[in-house]
Formats: C-alpha cells, sequence, structure tokens
C-alpha cells in the first residue's frame, strides 16, 4: 500500500475550496493552513504561463522531518502517509526547519502539525477532505501498488512532476502538467 | 525579460514568509554548547599529558563554569521547545538518525561529567570551601580517584558535542546554507576557540595565558580556513547553495558576518595576539572577549541567515 495524490495544474483554478475543506475537517486554527494554493507565472510578457498549484505536506517516501525527529513522533503510517503523533512531540521544529515544503507548523497547542492525507477518512475508506469538495475534480487519491487506482491510472496517461525532486525527498504528491 | 512569479497563499505563523522557527534560544545554547565542549577538551587534553598544575586555569578553573554553562544552554533549548510538558520523550528512544537525539544522549553524558569533574576540583580552587559531611569528602575523593577515566570519556564526548552543535544544523538538507559538512568542524573549532579565550580570560599563569593565546591564533587560522572553504563548497555546489552563499556576499547578512564575525571576532584579536607575542603588552580580556564575541555572533548569524536560505519552486 502506498498512498498517493496526483494534482491535475490543468483543471485546477485556484478557488481555495480545498483550503477551507481542510480548514473545516481537520479544525485547522484560524490563521494557520496545512494546504494553500501557489500560482506561478513565467514567461516573457505577453507570452505568460499560468500554473496553478494546491500543495500540501508531500508525504515523502523519505522524509526528511521523520528522519530528524528526535522522538520518534513524527513517523510513517500505514501506506507510508507521514504523520505527526501529538503525544510524543515535544516542539522542538527540526521537522519544520527539515522541510523544504515548508509543509509543517507549529500548532497553538505546541505540538507540529501538517496535512494527514485525512488518515481519519482515508481508514473510513473515504477520500481527504480536499479531494473531495474539489469542484474541478482535479485532484485524484489512492493506492499506488493498486495499477487500477485511480491515482495510479492519472500518472500512467498524464505526464506529471514533483516538487524538489532535487531535494532527494520522494515525494508522493504528482503535479499533473 | 523572463520572469518567474511565484504567489502563495500560505501565511503560516513563523513559516512565512521567512521560516523562522528557531530564535535566540538555539544560537545560545549552540554557543554555549560549543565554550563547555571547548573548555572541557582543554581541560581533559592538558590533564592527560600531566599538565594540571601548569595550566591550573584550564584544568581546575575554567571547567568549574561547564556545568553553569551547560545549564543555562539546556534551559535555553528547554525554553524553545513549544510542547515543554513532553521534553522527556527525547530520553525514552535513541534514534541514529536524529542529531537532535544523539545530541540529547550526548548532554546526558557530558552534562554529570562536567559536574564530577568541576567537584573533584572545587576545593583545590576554593579552599575555604569545607565539605562537613563525611559522605561529601568520600564522594570528593573517589571522583578525585577516577579523573584519568573522566578525562578519557571527556575528551572524545567534548569532541562530539563540539561537532555536534554544527552537524544539528547540516542535517538540513532542506536549508542550502546549513546543508555543508563544513558546519560541524567550523562550530568545533569555534568552540574549541572559544573555550581557549575563556581559559585566556581566567588564567593568572603568563605561560598559559601565552600558550592559549597561541592555541588560539592557530584556531582562528583553521577557522578561516574552513569559512573559505564553506564558500567555495557553496559556490561549486547547485544553485540553491550559490543563492545561499549569496546571503553572505552582498546579501542581507554580508555586513554582520564579515564585521562581526570574521573582522572583529577573528581577524582583529588574531592581530592583538600577534602583537602580544611579539612582546607588546595587551589585556589578555580584550581578544579573549573579542573571540567569544565572534564564536556567539557566528551562531546567530548561521542560525538566521540559514533559515533565510530555501529551495525555491
Amino acid at each position: 500500500m502506498r498512498y498517493a495524490m496526483a494534482i491535475d495544474t490543468k483543471k485546477c483554478v485556484g478557488c481555495s475550496d480545498c483550503v477551507v475543506a481542510c480548514q473545516t475537517e481537520n479544525n485547522v486554527p484560524v490563521g494557520y493552513c496545512r494546504d494553500w494554493i501557489v500560482e506561478v507565472t513565467d514567461g516573457t510578457y505577453p507570452q505568460l504561463e499560468l500554473e496553478i498549484r494546491s500543495e500540501r505536506c508531500n508525504h515523502c517516501d523519505n522524509s526528511p522531518c521523520v528522519r530528524c525527529c528526535p522522538t520518534g513522533a513524527s513517523h510513517y503510517d500505514e501506506g507510508g502517509i507521514v504523520l505527526v503523533d501529538h503525544d510524543m512531540c515535544i516542539g522542538c521544529a527540526a521537522c519544520i526547519a527539515s522541510c523544504p515544503y515548508d509543509a509543517r507548523f507549529t500548532h497553538p497547542d505546541g505540538y507540529v502539525d501538517k496535512c494527514t492525507f485525512c488518515f481519519h477518512r482515508v481508514k473510513k475508506g473515504q477520500q481527504p477532505a480536499c479531494v473531495e469538495v474539489c469542484p474541478t475534480k482535479c485532484m485524484y487519491f489512492g493506492d499506488l501498488d493498486d495499477p487500477d487506482s485511480e491515482v495510479s491510472v492519472m500518472l500512467k496517461k498524464r505526464k506529471y512532476k514533483t516538487l524538489v525532486p532535487e531535494a532527494g525527498t520522494k515525494p508522493q504528491v504528482y503535479y499533473l502538467i | 525579460m523572463k520572469e518567474e512569479i511565484i504567489v502563495s497563499g500560505r501565511m503560516n505563523p513563523k513559516i512565512d514568509p521567512v521560516l523562522h522557527v528557531w530564535g535566540w534560544e538555539i544560537p545560545i545554547y549552540l554557543f554555549l554548547g560549543g565554550l563547555v565542549a571547548g573548555i572541557l577538551f582543554f581541560a581533559a587534553f592538558m590533564y592527560l599529558r600531566g599538565k594540571e598544575d601548569a595550566y591550573a586555569a584550564a584544568v581546575k578553573k575554567a571547567p568549574l563554569f561547564t556545568p553553569i554553562f551547560l545549564g543555562l544552554g539546556l534551559f535555553a533549548l528547554f525554553l524553545d521547545l513549544t510542547h515543554k510538558p513532553y521534553f522527556w520523550r527525547l530520553y525514552t528512544t535513541i534514534k541514529l538518525e536524529s542529531p537532535m537525539s544523539w545530541g540529547a544522549w550526548t548532554l546526558m553524558i557530558v552534562m554529570p561529567l562536567a559536574l564530577f569533574w568541576g567537584f573533584s576540583y572545587v576545593r583545590e580552587v576554593y579552599p575555604q570551601i569545607d565539605f562537613r559531611v563525611s559522605w561529601l569528602q568520600k564522594l570528593e575523593s573517589f571522583f578525585q580517584s577516577k579523573r584519568r577515566e573522566m578525562a578519557w570519556v571527556l575528551i572524545f564526548m567534548s569532541v562530539i558535542l563540539g561537532i555536534y552543535t554544527g552537524i544539528l544544523l547540516s542535517a538540513f538538507n532542506a536549508r542550502p546554507l546549513w546543508n555543508t559538512s563544513i558546519l560541524g568542524p567550523l562550530f568545533l573549532v569555534s568552540g574549541l576557540s572559544a573555550g581557549a579565550a575563556l581559559i585566556m580570560m581566567l588564567s593568572k599563569d603568563r605561560a598559559e595565558r601565552k600558550l592559549f593565546s597561541q592555541i588560539d591564533l592557530a584556531l582562528i587560522g583553521i577557522e578561516l580556513f574552513l569559512i573559505i572553504h564553506m564558500f567555495m563548497g557553496f559556490m561549486a555546489s547547485t544553485e540553491v547553495q550559490i543563492e545561499a552563499a549569496q546571503l553572505f556576499l552582498g546579501g542581507a547578512y554580508t555586513l554582520p558576518f564579515w564585521i562581526l564575525v570574521v573582522i572583529l571576532g577573528m581577524a582583529l584579536p588574531a592581530v592583538l595576539e600577534i602583537w602580544e607575542l611579539r612582546g607588546h603588552h595587551i589585556p589578555a580580556y580584550i581578544p579573549a572577549l573579542l573571540i567569544l564575541f565572534g564564536s556567539l555572533c557566528l551562531r546567530f548569524i548561521i542560525t538566521y541567515a540559514g533559515q533565510a536560505s530555501r529551495y525555491l519552486y
């Protein structure tokens, strides 16, 4: 089992529904977010290209945050999902400094928090909240080890990239381009 | 002009726009840890060479400060934690891949050794102290008889402690400025130099002051060599590291780094020490304080600048 997400940058319109759905579903404190929208414009005017991405923790296969955690609070859970055990986290912020995506933050309650791929929903067979609400259906979530899962099929059909692959983290959120 | 504009909707406190999860606590700890490593290294080294009376400030006097410095450093680390009631979790596991984990265990070994070492010498330095209870006297003679063993452990553990203060940062590849293996040796040498400076300040003996002034001079030379190597490594590396080096080569940290660390903290004390060795009289505390100041600034600037360096994607 290897959970992963594929996000279609050609379909995403940057509406931030995923951001709000996550904040509501996960009781994310006001002023914080576990997922966010990035817009990248590049080119020479007037030939500009816009890419919109919904970003979050990449649940890396080679997670620097899990490696540097001194207590084992950051760990790989079922299907490679990277989670933080709140009762083991001392709030040293090493994992925050180690993440090239800056996907983590210190929760006002003291422990470190981030996207969980909505593990509590996934366990029940549901989709993560962001995927569920996306009005353009640009996100796909599933098991990479299952060749028929939606995410496997999309990655076979389409060209894709990951973010900062040169950091060696082996990210598991794929962007269809 | 070809341009790339990245707009992010994320504005998490202490993460955006520039990462700042580590404030003054971490550099203070890194400085105190390095200083303690330096003092304990010289104490153990001089003891093992049989020079405990010739270099009394190094072996007997300066180590008395180490439990206090280390205690303050640990307190700073504790203040840095945001989930404080769970700090003991550090000691329920050993994670070899995490520098912070083996750093925590290193401190667990060095802290009591520093205490025992100081305890075994405290009455030699302050003869007016009187242990009225007999078990304290017994404990004292026990530790006095174990000095050789303690020195052997200390000489290794102090090097590990000194290197660890650098590796703590260099293990983060997400922060290109920190991600250089030079940082371990650089912080070790900087810690040794700070330790030697403090010994120089405390020493009443001319020969000892002269020796530690020469040691400091050599260590400053090594530090400058390591700093040049660090920048050579950055400039020959990937784009993110070239950009990280730019923070010090024209960027926001250029003036603080070159003026506070390199000129005031290394070059000036080196010149003063050369002067001193040539027979001019310069009060020992002036170069010593400059070295300590430079060492502290190095930790602050590297910790802060490192958080400003990142992958842009």
